[in-house]
């Protein structure tokens, strides 16, 4: 294993952040930065599932759970208790910490499908009582009138203004996912995807690691899912069912595994190809099918692989010249 | 209290029958294959639409059901010849992405080619209910039973008794050994695929009078019968069988006796309590994981 970059990880993010805030130079109107600010939502998710996913090897089918609870928290404590804003934040990110916490202990000692088949019970329990809950959570209608977000008495009133933000949040996120798997916890939890029984020998604490990046990925879905309720300042249970659980598995796969730059592509992709097949109708759902059959089928390793393979090929083009 | 015990005891038997017979579908490709195939629930409600469409185009009943369930046994097929064997090698994880693909694929072609609307199969045998111990028993619901028992047996004889069964029974054993005495993994693969399309067409055709169906309601059945494979014991056909009746059952009770906007819930808070407890379901073995 290579010493630690750190250095290196903060330029490529401080790149990163400058391209973000860049971005809305680029595009002809306010539309597509909303895209963008929900593409930067669901990423601060993926780079988190991935870190579960792709560096420790742990299944989560259920990862929209964390995401919903953290917004109904915040959205309940915000209008029915008046809670300021950056306390409801706090309450929803602590109680998807919290249930994570309490939920992995039996969870993560099932392995393969069977883990699979529990955080995908624990997600759909979740989503029903979303939906059924109708006094707490205003039920299949959804929560209404959820306060924009303000933090010391600056208003994040704008998409602009909101953007600027998730792209800042989302760039810490990824420089401290690198520098996480970078770190001695970074290399004990990619060695117990290898080999746990190995990993053990070697003086790892397994069901510690397991458990300390189940809570921290259902932590950053907490706290994409306290800033989804603040942006739009309306939520509904359809936002946080299977479908959502899958989708983010799919950007962490598609995106390449073990990848925090793969897991970012991977989710900016998925929130705009939708988008950008609205003109198609109703034959959206059918491309959109189509497209994520043809990319695992052709890109094997996921993005993050595709364009390293073609950097590869080009660079060694390049030496042939 | 029990009042209502022995209705609850039948319609929840009707329902799980079918999702046993989805999970029996799980379960056979997962026995040759090793994926969890995401549009088993897909294969359900295309057995329940076409079925529907080929009624109402004028064929006979059992002829519509019939021709649903070829149908949908060659879309399994063609999904395994187009998108699973060209994966060979890749990680399960990508072939599990696929078979999400496919199962969105083959939702919006049910939306486009039938529409958005809920239709209903005429019952196989009317409507007027058996009256017995107490309970109100549709005909239809004895027509779930008697076609889950008999494709069971069905299933119970092609194993036992033919070579393809015998084959596809080595390869779930360990498919190296399989294929060294000459057997194509391939083939039982395609045939795993076939024989899945035909048995969740089955559940989704006999299970379309009682519940009605749509284009979107694949996903939940699938669910239902993952989860009642889960229960069983994966790779165990009849443990997913077994499953699906007390999945049925616990659903029935709890949607009668708690609170029936839950009733999608039960199934899955016991099947969590039950993994938390022997994580390798009601009939499964403990695996013994080599380091």
């Amino acid at each position: 294993m290579r010493p630690a970059f750190f250095g290196k990880n903060a330029a490529q993010a401080g790149a990163f952040l400058l391209l973000l805030l860049a971005v809305p130079y680029a595009l002809p109107n306010e539309y597509y930065l909303s895209i963008c600010i929900l593409g930067c939502l669901s990423a601060v998710i993926a780079v988190g599932l991935n870190l579960l996913m792709g560096y420790a090897g742990q299944i989560s089918l259920g990862h929209a759970a964390f995401y919903g609870m953290a917004a109904y928290a915040t959205a309940i404590a915000t209008t029915r208790f008046s809670l300021p804003i950056p306390v409801g934040m706090a309450l929803g990110v602590a109680l998807s910490v919290a249930v994570a916490w309490v939920v992995a202990a039996p969870t993560l000692k099932l392995k393969g499908h069977y883990l699979a088949m529990a955080t995908l019970g624990f997600g759909i329990i979740v989503s029903i009582v979303f939906n059924e809950a109708v006094d707490l959570t205003g039920g299949p209608s959804g929560y209404v009138g959820i306060p924009r977000l303000a933090l010391a008495g600056y208003a994040f009133d704008t998409d602009r203004s909101y953007y600027n933000l998730m792209a800042v949040v989302l760039s810490l996120v990824v420089l401290s996912s690198l520098n996480l798997m970078r770190s001695r916890t970074g290399r004990a939890l990619r060695a117990l995807h290898v080999s746990e029984k190995a990993a053990a020998s070697l003086g790892v604490d397994i069901a510690a690691h397991k458990r300390f990046v189940f809570v921290l990925s259902a932590g950053l879905a907490g706290l994409a899912g306290v800033l989804y309720a603040h942006y739009l300042s309306f939520i509904a249970p359809a936002s946080f069912g299977f479908g959502f659980s899958v989708q983010l598995v799919v950007m962490v796969v598609l995106g390449g595994m073990a990848s925090v730059w793969g897991s970012v592509a991977g989710a900016f992709f998925l929130t705009a190809l939708p988008e950008a097949l609205r003109e198609f109708e109703d034959i959206d759902i059918l491309v959109y099918g189509a497209i994520l059959v043809l990319t695992i089928m052709f890109l094997p390793d996921g993005l993050a692989g595709g364009l390293k393979r073609l950097a590869r090929r080009l660079g060694r083009r390049g030496e042939g010249a | 209290m029990l009042s209502g015990a022995p209705q609850y005891l039948v319609s929840g038997l009707t329902q799980g029958a079918a999702y046993g017979l989805i999970g029996l579908g799980f379960t056979m490709i997962f026995n040759t294959t090793g994926i969890i195939n995401f549009a088993q629930g897909e294969f359900v409600m295309l057995g329940g639409m076409l079925a529907v469409w080929f009624a109402a185009s004028g064929l006979p009943l059992v002829v519509a059901v019939l021709c649903a369930c070829l149908a949908t046994a060659v879309v399994g097929a063609l999904m395994e010849r187009l998108a699973i064997r060209p994966l060979a090698g890749a990680p399960a994880i990508n072939a599990v992405i696929i078979t999400i693909g496919v199962s969105i694929l083959l939702r919006g072609g049910a939306m486009l080619a039938f529409g958005k609307d809920t239709v209903a199969l005429p019952a196989f045998t009317g409507t007027a209910p058996i009256l017995a111990l107490g309970a109100a028993i549709q005909p239809q619901s004895l027509w779930v039973l008697a076609v889950t028992l008999a494709l069971l047996a069905a299933l119970k004889l092609f194993f036992a008794a033919t070579i393809q069964g015998k084959a596809m029974l080595a390869c779930a054993c360990q498919q190296k050994a399989a294929s060294l005495v000459g057997i194509s993994v391939a083939r039982m693969a395609l045939l795993s695929f076939g024989l899945s399309g035909l048995i969740g067409a089955a559940a989704g055709a006999i299970l379309a009078p009682i519940t009605m169906t749509a284009y979107d309601v694949g996903m939940m059945l699938g669910l239902k019968g993952f989860a009642a494979c889960i229960l069983g014991g994966l790779g165990n056909p009849f443990g997913a069988a077994a499953g699906g009746l007390v999945l049925g059952v616990l659903e029935a009770f709890g949607a009668g006796y708690v609170a029936s906007g839950y009733k999608d819930a039960f199934a899955f808070v016991v099947l969590l309590l039950l993994l938390f407890v022997k994580p390798s379901g009601l009939f499964g073995q403990a695996g013994v994981e080599r380091v």
